[in-house]
């Protein structure tokens, strides 16, 4: 399969479920989701849209783009919604009011969607186990609404309403782990995937799909509106924060952690952030500061792989061994560690109103002290 | 035939969707309405209603999944109370806009806070203009025609809108009354099966929900209003096929014995049982007093309404709700209603029965009396509370 690139694409279903002549942005990458979305779908499948871009862009009345049959209800209820729809369709097929078969149910949403507002019902309709595929393209951010933070917008990006200052890097908070989020309800399937790595999409959706019961997509949407980039660098960008660590393209098949594509060496995240207006304003230690995360995200992702998938765990490289591991490797919990160390401060400083900084130096000397 | 027996009313409620062959059901639990969802989810449970029910996490949820099954084309139902509601309500206009008859059973609850699970309309009152159809029952039987009717009505093509019932939390959903349940034969005659005019189904796709800019918004605003007010004749057939199959007769605003009354008690709600031995009461004195109870409280009977009043001298309104900052509920909609008569009673206006307290014989015999009395010399304040320490 040397001409592998050539032969893939004529594989692709070339129907086209959701027509051009949508609003989108110029460079949008979730449309370009979308549509693979629904090219691994095919005809045969109904979904509900929260709230968001994506039904302001492409079904401004009297026209639509959907191809396929599509209800848009509110921001916080797709999955809600999705659950209605299934059930009826269950119960209309019992009493032979439809024929007989299976229909996709696809409920989507942004990040906004899935892992602020409409978390609560997306977990509902998870554990619940109705037939459904959730899509949650996350461009990280309200991006619809003038890019307002959302829990998915990543570390020190700048947001309209997490904006740096002189007393704020920006967004001061993780971005969620929803994927990790739906893996928790022990679904069936969850995957990462992003319209820069359109066959992978293709196949993760249509996966999905044909799994019995929930399935959970998260997909990097990449937003030059909201990022703050060159328009014609999106696929460029999707690389970037896949092979930079930054969103880690994996599997979870029942439980099993599966990395899509495993990097020997991951590129600097510095790469990434660069050529975003968003991170424009973080100094070269913030960046830093990112890195470690990643590596250490990176390197969780690793070992719940490893964890899965073979007997021993993966051996954890030790120039980007954290702290956490360490006293993980070494049996002892950071925390607890912590904890002992803050007990023996406020022992010898024997005052309440000590400040803060100075007994964590003491302890530190006592529990030397201590060891000896 | 039908039979009569001693049932609790949610039970009733219940047994009435079942034999409407409900499809689905999205129910989360809220005293008082919760014993609807419990005997459904025991029916489906026990195979005695194919349908599905759908457990879901929040009342938000229940009206989410109660939209998306009507979209998928399923007769599809869910209950509520108070709070729930209110959790409802971003749901409620977008499934009256989108066309989607969905029946829901209200058993109506004040609103927190301070936190009460009990009976009044506050609940049904804030989200009365969200272009729901909506009806009260007054006791059991009442409820479990409406929801029949409910169904048949909302469900029309020419109608498609859904649907309430209200019934008054435990004043009415906790009482154990004899009721005639239809048999199933019955009410297939009077319900049809559902066909609704737009489906999600990938044989025919359609978009739905999609997103109005002002060059389109008004319009269809417009043709919603306009619809809801067509309705009025279905509902009318349906009342009317109604009595024609189970011979007991309905109307947009009912009277008792107030014929050449001067005296007009009006009331919403399970009120009108109390009111009605009042009336009994006086009439056997002699005086001429009756009642008005308004059976549709959306769209707002006001053609009917004036007919109903039509000679009196003095009309008595008691709401079981407030609307703060201004008049109570429904005595607003009926001086806004009678305001182009020519010649119109005078209006007093009390509010009462506040969080499930009892509206009593006496509290009712003094309404009366006291609402003479200010119609005469004119009431000053909004309103007055019966009742109130």
């Amino acid at each position: 399969m040397e001409k592998f690139s050539i032969y893939a694409p004529r594989l692709v279903n070339p129907e086209e479920n959701f027509a051009p002549g949508h609003r989108a942005c110029i460079g949008c990458g979730e449309v370009l989701a979308v549509r693979y979305a629904l090219k691994a779908l095919g005809p045969n499948v109904i979904a509900a849209n929260a709230t968001g871009c994506m039904e302001i862009i492409s079904s401004c009345l009297p026209t639509t783009s959907w191809k396929i049959p599509w209800i848009h209800v509110l921001f916080e209820n797709a999955s809600a919604v999705i659950s209605g729809v299934e059930a009826a369709r269950k119960v209309l097929a019992r009493r032979g009011k439809i024929p007989p078969g299976r229909v996709f149910c696809l409920a989507m949403g942004g990040d906004g969607a899935t892992s602020d507002i409409g978390l609560q019902s997306l977990s509902g309709a998870l554990e619940r186990g109705h037939d459904f595929l959730y899509i949650c393209f996350d461009n990280e951010a309200y991006m619809n609404t003038g890019v307002q933070r959302s829990s998915s917008t990543p570390y020190g990006a700048s947001t309209t309403t997490a904006p740096p200052g002189k007393l704020s890097i920006g967004q001061w908070s993780q971005k969620k782990n929803m994927a990790a989020i739906a893996a928790a309800h022990n679904i069936p399937y969850v995957a990462t995937a992003c319209s820069s790595y359109p066959f992978d999409l293709m196949a993760k959706v249509k996966k999905a799909a044909e799994v019995k019961g929930p399935a959970y997509v998260h997909v990097l949407s990449v937003c030059p509106t909201g990022w703050r980039h060159a328009t014609d660098i999106t696929i460029q960008m999707g690389r970037l924060a896949v092979e930079s660590g930054i969103f880690p393209l994996y599997e979870v098949e029942n439980g099993r952690y599966k990395l899509t594509f495993d990097f020997p060496k991951l590129r600097p995240v510095k790469q990434y952030l660069k050529l975003q207006g968003r991170f424009r304003h973080l100094k070269d230690e913030e960046m830093d500061k990112i890195q470690k995360q990643v590596d250490k995200e990176w390197l969780k992702l690793k070992s719940l792989v490893g964890m899965a998938g073979e007997k021993k765990p993966v051996p954890v490289p030790a120039q980007v061994e954290g702290r956490a591991q360490r006293a993980e490797r070494k049996g002892q919990s950071a925390k607890g560690k912590a904890q002992r160390a803050k007990r023996q401060g406020l022992k010898t400083s024997g005052t309440k109103t000590t400040p803060t900084r100075r007994p964590r130096k003491k302890s530190k000397k006592v529990s030397r002290r201590g060891k000896k | 035939m039908s039979h009569r027996t001693g049932l609790e009313v949610s039970h009733a409620a219940a047994e009435a969707v079942k034999l409407a062959r409900v499809e689905v059901v999205a129910a989360y639990p809220i005293t008082p309405n919760t014993h609807v969802p419990e005997r459904i989810a025991e029916m489906v449970a026990n195979g005695e209603l194919d349908a599905e029910f759908i457990p879901v996490e929040s009342e938000h949820s229940a009206m989410s999944a109660c939209v998306g099954s009507s979209a998928a084309g399923a007769r599809t139902f869910t209950a509520t109370s108070g709070q729930g509601l209110e959790l409802m309500h971003e749901v409620m206009s977008v499934a009256s806009s989108m066309r989607l008859p969905i029946v829901l059973s209200l058993a109506n609850r004040a609103l927190s806070s301070p936190l009460s699970v009990w009976g009044d309309h506050s609940d049904v009152m804030a989200i009365r203009d969200c272009g729901w159809i909506q009806v009260f029952a007054e006791n059991g039987q009442q409820t479990f025609d409406l929801l029949l009717w409910a169904f048949r009505v909302g469900e029309d093509p020419r109608v498609s809108f859904p649907v309430i019932v209200n019934f008054d939390g435990f004043h009415v959903t906790h009482v154990i009354e004899p009721v005639f349940i239809a048999d199933q034969a019955e009410v297939d005659r009077y319900l049809p099966p559902f066909k609704p005019n737009a489906v999600l189904d990938p044989r025919r796709p359609v978009t739905m929900g999609a997103y109005g800019p002002p060059f389109i918004y008004s319009e269809t605003k417009k043709a919603q209003d306009f619809a809801l007010h067509q309705a009025k004749e279905v509902m009318l057939q349906g009342f009317a096929e109604f009595e024609k199959i189970f011979g007991r007769k309905y109307n947009f605003v009912e009277t008792y014995k107030a014929e050449g009354a001067k005296v007009l008690l009006m009331v919403i709600g399970s009120f009108a049982e109390t009111a009605m031995d009042l009336v009994d009461k006086l009439r056997e004195k002699g005086e001429a007093v009756g009642l008005v109870r308004i059976r549709l409280w959306r769209p707002f009977p006001q053609e009917e309404l004036r007919q109903a009043v039509r000679g009196a001298e003095t009309l008595i309104v008691l709401d079981r709700a407030m609307c703060f900052g201004t008049l109570a509920p429904v005595v607003s909609e009926v001086k806004a209603a009678l305001y182009p008569e020519e010649k119109r009673p005078r209006i007093v206006s009390f509010v009462g029965g506040l969080g499930g307290r009892d509206v009593r014989l006496e509290e009712f015999e003094y309404m009366v009396k006291r609402g003479i009395e200010l119609a005469q010399k004119g009431q000053e304040e909004a309103y007055e509370t019966i009742g109130i320490r």
